[in-house]
């Protein structure tokens, strides 16, 4: 007689935790499972309760994971919430790096050019008039912003722009856009300036030091100082 | 073995070919053995500037097809003993008659008997470009003071710092006028040079004397006297490695004076 211990089931305010051990083969584990949620799901009320699955160190596939989802479902009031699992694929992580990593560049983005990154931008050079800056994240440019920049541009509302001289001829975050002045009013200032999507969804220009404010999540220090 | 420099610039009619002619021509001057490549096929002028029309027999089509031995269609400047020549481009082909890797073949084999290689670039960035630069060693760029000779100057600069095998591109700027700069109506050498960042190696004021030498088949570079013709001795001079200061005639001076006086707030 098998000893079923691979799955347990705690009850949280939020609604119910499921444990799958990690060391066992998967078809036992599902098998467990739709043995343990037949015995506990003869429930009480019609209401949905969440299901939060816990996999320990346990590499689900896309198509695991939807079966278990699948599985759980069946069990009429049950639905899965998450499903963490404390491991990921070598190229999981590798996107994550990359999406979240600040690359550096020592070059002009000349005219006709685009420069394109997936995670933030440090650019240390100009962007010419006709050249274009793209970063899945934030852009930092030091030198002169005189042509596009586009920030966020794989879906991030919070990416911000910010430069040492700011003359875009145009400001693009995640899908909001800017177009610049048609004349800069004197010729200097423009300097050491941010852009941001502000609380009326419109690309704002401030000092560089509002960002700390607007968006405290640039800080990665931990700590603090 | 010599060494081949292609003069460009992305936008028309800015000077390639007057500078090509001339910086040829100022090389020679030094004791320079130079051939002068003309790559604008279907609009050649090179040969017009340089008052050799008449003596065209083979052209660069004809070398690159086979029709003739290089030798044969280069013609002689004969103002200099030997130094000077000419690859003429043809007239009735197109640009894609030649292709990149002939044009490397054909630069590659002139840089055994020439000191230097001036190749002038046509218009554009097309199949024209990439013939013109597929040789070369070094590039210089010529832009006028103007906003869109400067973007199109931008752009070839781009594309000249991908090329391998080319060195970092250099600038002339043509047709400066100062009187327009002084006023801030016209884009000044700072400012282009700032914006582009790459090195200065001469510039060249607007001088009716140029035009007038370019339709006598004369380049301007053999009138000892004109402004024009010591500025691009002077770029000869650069090119061979002399560290020769920018001339600063009195209107520049002038132009400096007006700078400063903004800078303080002065009208
Ligand atoms: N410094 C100068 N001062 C006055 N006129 C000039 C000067 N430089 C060039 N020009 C004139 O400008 C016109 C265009 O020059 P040029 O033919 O050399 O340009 P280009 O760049 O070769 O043109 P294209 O793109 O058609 O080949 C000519 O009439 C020439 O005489
Ligand atoms: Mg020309």
């Amino acid at each position: 007689m098998k000893k079923y211990q691979n799955v347990t089931i705690k009850g949280t305010k939020e609604g119910l935790t499921l444990h799958l051990d990690d060391t066992c083969s998967y078809s036992d584990l599902k098998e467990e499972l739709d043995q343990k949620l037949s015995e506990s799901s003869k429930s009480q009320s019609d209401k949905l309760i969440s299901v939060m699955v816990q996999v320990g160190n346990r590499y689900l596939t896309a198509d695991q994971k939807e079966e278990l989802r699948e599985l759980i479902r069946q069990k009429k009031n049950l639905v899965v919430d998450t499903i963490n699992s404390n491991v990921i694929t070598k190229q999981e992580a590798e996107a994550e790096r990359i999406a979240h990593e600040v690359v550096s560049i020592a070059k002009i983005v000349r005219s006709g050019q685009v420069l394109e990154v997936s995670g933030d931008l440090l650019l240390i050079g100009d962007v010419n008039p006709g050249g274009t800056v793209k970063a899945g994240g934030n852009i930092y440019i030091l030198g002169a912003l005189k042509g596009i920049a586009h920030a966020g541009c794989s879906g991030n509302r919070e990416a911000v722009i910010a430069a040492s001289v700011m003359k875009p001829s145009q400001l693009r975050i995640e899908e909001c856009l800017n177009r610049a002045p048609d004349h800069y009013p004197g010729e200097d200032g423009r300097e050491m300036e941010c852009a941001y999507i502000d609380e009326n969804n419109q690309i704002t220009i401030d000092r560089l030091q509002a960002l700390m404010n607007i968006r405290p999540n640039l800080s990665k220090l931990q700590g603090g100082f | 073995m010599g060494e081949a420099i292609v003069i460009t610039s992305g936008k028309g009619g800015v000077g390639k070919t007057t500078t090509s002619a001339n910086v040829g021509t100022a090389l020679a001057l030094q004791g320079k053995k130079v051939c002068l490549v003309d790559t604008d096929i279907g609009l050649r002028n090179l040969d017009v500037v340089m008052g050799l029309e008449n003596r065209i027999i083979y052209d660069l089509v004809d070398v690159v097809e086979g029709r003739c031995k290089i030798h044969q269609a280069l013609v002689k400047d004969k103002r200099f003993e030997d130094l000077l020549y000419l690859l003429p481009a043809a007239q009735t082909s197109d640009k894609n008659a030649v292709s990149p890797e002939q044009m490397k073949v054909l630069i590659d084999e002139l840089k055994q008997d020439y000191d230097y290689i001036v190749i002038d670039c046509p218009a554009g960035i097309e199949q024209g470009y990439r013939n013109a630069v597929a040789g070369a060693d070094h590039a210089i760029v010529v832009t006028t003071p103007e906003v869109s000779a400067v973007r199109d100057a931008d752009r070839i600069i781009g594309l000249l710092e991908k090329e391998e095998g080319i060195s970092a591109p250099r600038l002339i700027i043509n047709r400066i006028r100062n009187h327009l700069m002084k006023n801030g109506d016209m884009l000044d050498v700072d400012e282009i040079t700032t914006h582009l960042s790459i090195d200065l190696i001469g510039i060249v004021a607007d001088d009716d004397e140029v035009i007038k030498a370019s339709n006598h088949g004369e380049p301007i570079a053999l009138n000892p006297n004109s402004k024009a013709s010591i500025a691009y001795r002077n770029i000869a001079r650069r090119i061979l490695g002399e560290s020769v200061p920018l001339q600063s005639f009195e209107e520049d001076q002038a132009g400096m004076f007006s700078k400063i006086k903004k800078f303080f707030g002065v009208k």
